[in-house]
């Protein structure tokens, strides 16, 4: 047979591991800066830029989309070449996937520190850098479809299933939970509302860290493991059905975010379900990654990347067994809204992709630059303070999760709550927060370390850009065994292969949205619900812009411990009117559904200008520019034409007249102001975010009253 | 809310779990049953495609 010659393209695959370790470091550090926060809060630095709530995001976006992001492309772009013996399917499109990626990065860090967001946890980029997004992600798949068909290797391994998988679902993912309204170039609105955007923010939310997190890195896991311990994979067999149970499971499982929220039982239960039964797929390939190792555990002892990945597979383990555990309503009541959960997803992002990553660099280096490491020992000092920091990382926080939890549920014998302030339970685990702190700087200083290691191996070597290979051209005329199976006839097609996920994720996507859009009943309506004001309008976006949903939920579960504290427990028909929903996922403050009118608009002006002057001990933010800055009533006009095409029922014209209501309700709040002693011109912003404060879960009252 | 009262507002829901719940199983069950049966030297050759052609392999010599 005629063997062909051609070039693997190893420069696109430097681009996006240096890309994915810069963006590391400074992911890491914004990590860092934001646990230091909660410890010491005037590292906030008491402007906006800086706050918590704005630079989380950038945290989560830097080290999911930038980090993990760039490190799949690399892992994708150099195993998907070698598994199709073929080079990529075009330069322009490797480089056009690369430098779009970084601009759309680029764009996130530079608008997430403004204030500019969806409000939508993992989604909070704006319109245009969605759009963006979409279009880079077709480049990349179009790029690696192109591959697929030119290879010259007829099967196509497992690997790239779970890359195909992941660029499909992430495309369904990424559109649906996109739809939004643009009131400006910066600003829109969720085309959902309240419950139904919920759903559709953690169907995505969840199948993020499925789809981005989780399949590529499977994807990946059975290509660099197999090449690390030179054997194949324990069973392919068991990668196949590891594969399906994966993605058919897998989509389903979002609702799990939402147990005891407003969401309608049969969705909170479908979501426990698929949650638990994904324990199977998931602990099928955990077991088939770590068997991949029988009879070479010795190599593992010597060699630091196989150190690296048996960390990886462990943690994924770990989680994946976490996972469903948390999905239990029982274990839910009990873990959301605390520290429990960043502990648990940090297993994941450290000890999964991190880990796998760093293997991963550690292997491509030496190939890529045709030199050996520049130092083992460092690369063994990696791996022992990574391990040590996700050691100091999770298990305060776990003890902080748990202890927070049941100071929040004990109860005295007298029938009381136990610890009625909710600041009580928070000064009692700034200690964990502490030692969290010093396991993020332990693992951070171990990436620098790996920077140095990986840069030095570069400079010794020189980039093999274009990697001489050859292998027979795949012929047209192949052989058809009688009775084939129709497994293995689509384990060679790669469109039929894509189109049978597609189908696979949209039954379980379909199946959970649809009803509840459809049937009116789900989202029963409350008469006395009505749309916000316009002044209460901005002082939404305003809570949107810094983030205030980054720390508090507005979701009052349903239990004696949460309605003895907060409130009558939170309806569905009360967010019929949120765009964007503004549920929230974790308390590091105390939920603000029924805060509305629990205090008067002076305690709100003092406490946003100096927290700890209300609180002491608070480490929320101070916010003093609130008190300074004029708000922006220019796009009042926009905001409410905006809210009508989502459907929210101001009546026709109101947009013109809206800015009057606007500073007739501003005047009204600067006069009871004047009357606590606060002088204060109506048309500040902290006069906008007090109205909203003031109108959150009182709609629900007025019904009570009535009745 | 339960989810049943939607469902029995649809005419012939009841056949709706049951396709869902066959479509599942029989998936599964062909595709075990396809492996199961699927013969070790094939699987073998699928499972070592990463391996095959050390390109890859580290020498360096062929560098320096």
């Amino acid at each position: 047979m005629q063997q062909e010659q051609f070039y693997y393209d190893n420069k696109v695959v430097r681009n996006f591991a240096y890309a994915s370790i810069i963006f590391g470091l400074i992911g890491m550090t914004v990590g860092l800066l934001i646990a230091l926060q909660l410890v010491f809060p005037n590292l906030n630095f008491g402007i906006p830029y800086t706050t918590f709530g704005r630079i989380r995001p950038l945290h989560t976006n830097a080290v999911i989309f930038a980090f993990v992001g760039n490190g799949l492309f690399a892992g994708v772009y150099y195993s998907l070449q070698r598994l199709c013996k073929s080079r990529m399917y075009s330069d322009v499109l490797s480089n056009i996937n690369f430098w779009g990626w970084q601009i759309i990065i680029l764009a996130a860090a530079i608008t997430l520190p403004l204030g500019l967001t969806s409000g939508k946890e993992y989604a909070e980029l704006e319109w245009p850098i969605d759009i963006a997004i979409a279009l880079i992600w077709v480049v990349f798949g179009w790029n690696m479809f192109g591959t697929i068909l030119k290879r010259r290797e007829r099967h196509l391994y497992v690997a790239i299933w779970f890359f195909i998988a992941t660029f499909v679902t992430v495309a369904v993912l990424h559109i649906v939970n996109s739809f939004e309204m643009p009131v400006s170039l910066f600003k829109s609105y969720s085309w959902y509302a309240g419950v139904q955007d919920a759903l559709v923010q953690w169907w995505y939310g969840h199948n993020a860290v499925a789809f981005f997190l989780t399949t590529p890195y499977l994807g990946l896991m059975y290509y660099f493991l197999p090449k690390a311990a030179n054997r194949p994979v324990y069973s392919y067999r068991l990668s196949i059905i590891h594969f399906w149970a994966l993605i058919f499971l897998y989509i389903w499982a979002g609702p799990h975010h939402l147990l005891y929220t407003s969401l309608p039982d049969w969705a909170q239960s479908l979501g426990v379900v698929f949650s638990v039964m994904l324990i199977a797929p998931s602990w099928g390939g955990m077991i088939n990654g770590l068997l991949t190792l029988r009879g070479a555990w010795d190599k593992v002892r010597e060699d630091v990347i196989l150190k690296f990945f048996v960390v990886a597979i462990t943690a994924y383990g770990m989680s994946t067994f976490e996972g469903p555990m948390l999905s239990l309503k029982n274990v839910n009541a009990i873990a959301h809204f605390t520290d429990w959960i960043i502990a648990h997803v940090h297993i994941g992002a450290l000890g999964w992709n991190g880990f796998l990553t760093f293997g991963m660099l550690y292997w491509l280096f030496p190939r890529i630059y045709g030199k050996e490491l520049y130092s083992k020992k460092l690369a063994n000092f990696h791996f022992w303070i990574g391990t040590l920091g996700i050691l100091f990382y999770a298990i305060p926080l776990y003890w902080a999760g748990i202890t927070q939890s049941l100071m929040w549920k004990e109860f005295t014998v007298e029938g009381y709550l136990k610890y009625p302030n909710f600041l009580e339970t928070v000064t009692q685990i700034i200690p964990m927060y502490a030692l969290r702190s010093v396991g993020g700087l332990l693992y951070l200083i171990g990436v620098i370390v790996m920077t140095y290691n990986l840069v030095k191996t570069a400079l010794s070597g020189k980039l093999i850009a274009n990697e001489l290979a050859e292998a027979p051209a795949l012929t047209k005329e192949y052989g058809v065994a009688k009775n084939e199976h129709w497994h293995r006839w689509i384990e060679r097609r790669p469109v039929q292969l894509m189109v049978l996920s597609l189908v696979v994720i949209l039954i379980g996507g379909a199946a959970e949205i649809i009803p509840t859009f459809l049937i009116k009943n789900n989202i029963p309506t409350i008469a006395s619900v009505k749309p916000y004001t316009p002044l209460e309008l901005q002082g939404r976006d305003i809570y949107i812009r810094e983030g205030c949903n980054t720390c508090h939920s507005q979701m009052v579960r349903p239990f004696r411990s949460e309605t003895e504290r907060y409130g009558e427990y939170s309806k569905a028909g009360e967010f019929v009117y949120d765009h964007p929903f503004l549920w929230g996922s974790k308390r590091t403050g105390p939920d603000l559904h029924r805060v509305g009118g629990k205090y008067p608009d002076s305690w709100h002006y003092n406490h946003m200008l100096e927290p700890s002057s209300m609180s002491p001990g608070s480490i929320m933010p101070t916010y003093p520019w609130l008190l300074d800055d004029d708000l922006d009533t220019t796009s009042t006009a926009a905001k409410i034409r905006a809210m009508q095409t989502v459907g929210v029922p101001y009546p026709v014209g109101y947009d013109l007249i809206a800015n009057k209501d606007l500073m007739h309700q501003a005047d009204s709040i600067k006069n009871t102001l004047a009357e606590s002693g606060i002088k204060t011109a109506s048309n500040k912003e902290i006069v906008a975010l007090i109205s909203y404060l003031q109108r959150l879960g009182k709609d629900i009252k007025l019904t009570t009253k009535v009745q | 809310m339960k989810f049943i009262n939607y469902l029995t507002s649809i005419a012939g829901v009841s056949i709706f779990p049951l396709l869902s719940l066959m479509i599942f199983v029989t998936f599964f069950a062909v595709l075990i049953v396809y492996l199961i049966k699927s013969d070790k030297a094939s699987m073998e050759k699928m499972g070592n495609i990463p391996l095959e052609k050390n390109d890859d392999q580290l020498n360096f010599s062929k560098y320096e």
